[in-house]
């Protein structure tokens, strides 16, 4: 018998942490951003995290590089009223994390420096392998879960985190299992426990986004297992960058066997006022049995994600590439489909 | 399909062919195809009459199967090859653990090993925190090259480097381990654990007792048994570092550059191309794979979308119409794609690069494999 945070919901109402996670290439920071939106309906405010370090958050948004502090970035998507709550974005940094992190807990003042000068921040950010890890959690961690040591902070309906790739993310999320594992007493022991204690509870949900070709939804599959075994909280499966469906099944059909009626495409191009040449109709043909042969694959991969045993949601691929509005256009998307109710 | 006029083409099957051509790395962000890119240029050139390794660090179990081997691990595996193959392939994946594992036991008396080994700081640095592939993938491309350079086992490597989080830790990985081991902090740690603190100075002891406050004394204590244990291997283990870094800069080196027709991974990419510049890298060229294509030019997506209309208003059902909206959705991402790829050229106008289409399926055996190789080469019908 699986826990009981491993039961699937569709509700994430309770959820004050979402982390979205994906195979690289597939979108995932896109759908980070659209979830951002969708969630932050009327009076509802959302913290966009990201922490690898690309400001990809300011690239999405159009906006000047993110600075590490929260900021007001952008509306949510409004409701049937027109309105909306407010999406901030935090770019986190494991240098400043650390330093304030230092400042928050253990009130170093001139030792802080010392570290720093001795070279101990530049070991915890950049060399020592996982700590890295540690802080950007841990900040994760802080924002969520606000409390009297960041007294005038703002407080958030729900956080969501641009995560590491799957190929990463147990590692990322249960690096605190480990840290409390090595610490075994003192205050890094509790504070690994209590990040760990958000990171496995129901507050928190791990959303994975794929796209429907076989590798992505391998990995995804395996991702679910693996976070699993970790007693980690998975979520819903977003697949992203969904094909237009611009063909019905039996025209699909027809596409791929070639039964396709050169002369009727023909009378058919010259009456919408196309130049019909041999090629055009030739090239219209096989790029209609490889857009078959493509569906007929993502059809396969789809059936896969649905036995995945997660709640699924979809999103379409924008031919035009993703810009503001098209983040809105996701999130709107996101939402009819019930993410955010 | 090809890249714009002005950008130099790669030609892949003369730096396959170059002789001097030792070993070839594939850079690049995550999902752009670089361990099948890497699969497929070895064997290729395996094809061709190299005697190739391929290091792969991605444990895709499809890859493994692709190549007709059940299980890729730390050792070479032969690929069974079919008759034309004029070469030979093998095929690793990075076992990271016991790669670190083999660099301490080589280095250091067996007391002293097991004492590394059995540390749990130890443990948790060599199998399971992040960072670490970076150094282990330097580490056994160095020791193939060692010993292919003594028994001829092989005359070309393939790599292809770990999904970092961002493309450049692979290349970054030496250096920082030597400022690591050269730096104040690494000092400080070993201090104490040498003997009697006489030269502490204040700014030592309010460091190490911040440390304390901050690890608490047992944990600290850990850590100095592990960094003074670790000490010994650290000479060797930086002078390996460097010369693997020096390998990577040689004349036999060439490093290509995968990317997607997206933003981000040929943003990255340009970044890499940079970097490798700075470094004295030898950059060989730009793969972006999985590129829309379409023999339809003649057609925009604008005409066909409005044609489409057209016949779609009067025949909801107009199969036509359908195929003219497939064409025109090709058609704008075959535009947008081509944009950025101008993008990418103005900036860097002598990288040369070969744009590889994107399959209808996913590859799943040798045959796929050098389906993609043929398109890395310019070449869609015979080579």
């Amino acid at each position: 018998m699986p826990p009981a945070t491993h039961v699937v919901s569709t509700d994430w109402s309770r959820v004050q942490l979402h982390v979205v996670s994906g195979k690289g290439g597939t979108g995932k920071s896109t759908v980070a951003a659209a979830l951002a939106l969708a969630l932050a309906g009327a009076g509802r405010n959302v913290l966009l995290c990201e922490v690898e370090g690309r400001q990809g958050i300011a690239r999405m948004f159009d906006v000047d590089p993110l600075p590490y502090e929260e900021r007001r970035i952008a509306r949510g998507l409004a409701d049937r009223n027109g309105s909306a709550g407010v999406v901030h974005a935090l770019h986190i940094e494991p240098e400043a994390a650390f330093l304030e992190y230092l400042a928050m807990y253990y009130k170093l003042g001139r030792a802080g420096k010392a570290l720093d000068r001795f070279g101990v921040t530049e070991f915890a950010t950049t060399i020592a392998p996982g700590v890295r890890d540690v802080l950007l959690t841990g900040k994760v961690y802080e924002a969520v879960d606000r409390n009297a040591r960041n007294r005038n902070a703002t407080r958030y309906d729900a956080v969501v985190l641009d995560a590491p790739p799957t190929g990463r993310i147990s590692q990322f999320l249960g690096v605190n299992a480990e840290l409390a594992g090595l610490a075994k007493v003192g205050p890094i022991k509790s504070q690994a426990d209590n990040v760990m204690g958000l990171f496995r509870s129901g507050r928190t949900a791990i959303h994975l986004v794929t796209v429907l070709e076989e590798m992505p939804v391998q990995e995804t599959s395996d991702a679910i297992a693996e976070l699993r075994g970790h007693d980690l909280p998975v979520g819903a499966v977003i697949v992203n960058q969904v094909r237009p469906r611009d063909l019905a099944v039996d025209q699909l059909a027809a596409a791929r066997t070639g039964v396709i009626d050169a002369a009727e495409v023909t009378a058919d191009l010259t009456r919408a006022k196309v130049d019909a040449t041999h090629e055009m109709v030739e090239t219209l043909a096989t790029e209609g049995r490889e857009h078959a042969e493509r569906r007929a694959l993502e059809d396969a991969q789809r059936a896969l994600v649905d036995r995945l045993g997660v709640p699924v949601y979809e999103l379409p691929r924008l031919a035009g590439g993703v810009d503001p509005g098209a983040l809105h256009e996701l999130a709107a998307e996101l939402r009819q489909q019930g993410v955010a109710r | 399909m090809s890249a714009p006029v002005s950008v130099p083409v790669l030609d892949v099957d003369a730096l396959l062919d170059e002789p001097h051509t030792g070993i070839i790395v594939c850079c690049g962000s995550g999902g752009v195809g670089k361990t099948t890119t890497s699969a497929a240029l070895a064997v290729r050139a395996a094809m061709r009459g190299r005697k190739v390794v391929v290091l792969t660090i991605d444990p895709a179990r499809r890859l493994a199967q692709s190549m007709g081997i059940e299980k890729l691990d730390n050792t070479p595996r032969p690929v069974p090859l079919s008759d034309e193959a004029k070469g030979s392939l093998d095929a690793m994946m990075l076992d990271m653990k016991r790669t670190f594992d083999e660099v301490v036991t080589s280095q250091a008396t067996p007391e002293k090993a097991q004492q590394i080994l059995d540390n749990p700081f130890y443990v948790a640095l060599s199998s399971s925190f992040a960072g670490t592939q970076e150094y282990m993938a330097m580490e056994k491309l160095g020791q193939i090259h060692r010993q292919a350079q003594v028994d001829d086992s092989y005359d070309l490597i393939v790599v292809d480097t770990p999904p970092s989080r961002s493309a450049l830790d692979f290349l970054d990985a030496p250096e920082r381990l030597s400022s690591f081991l050269d730096g104040r902090f690494i000092r400080l740690l070993l201090m104490p654990a040498r003997g009697p603190a006489r030269l502490m100075t204040a700014g030592v002891g309010l460091v190490t007792n911040a440390l304390t406050k901050i690890l608490g004394a047992q944990v600290l204590r850990d850590v100095q048994t592990f960094v003074a244990a670790l000490d010994t291997l650290f000479g060797g283990f930086r002078q390996r570092a460097q010369k693997t870094f020096e390998l990577l800069q040689a004349d036999g080196t060439a490093f290509l550059v995968v990317a997607a027709p997206e933003p981000d991974a040929l943003r990255e990419a340009a970044y890499f191309v940079e970097r490798l510049s700075d470094e004295e890298m030898p950059l060989a060229g730009l793969v972006v794979n999985r590129a829309s294509t379409t023999s339809g030019e003649g057609l925009s997506a604008e005409e066909a979308t409005a044609a489409a209309d057209r016949l779609l208003r009067t025949d909801p059902a107009s199969l036509t119409g359908g195929l003219l909206r497939v064409h025109a959705d090709r058609a704008r991402m075959v535009a947008r794609e081509a944009r950025l790829r101008e993008r990418f050229a103005a900036a860097h106008p002598r990288v040369p690069t070969v744009v590889v289409p994107a399959l209808a399926g996913d590859v799943h055996d040798l045959d796929g494999l050098r389906e993609v190789g043929r398109l890395l080469a310019g070449t869609h019908l015979d080579g």
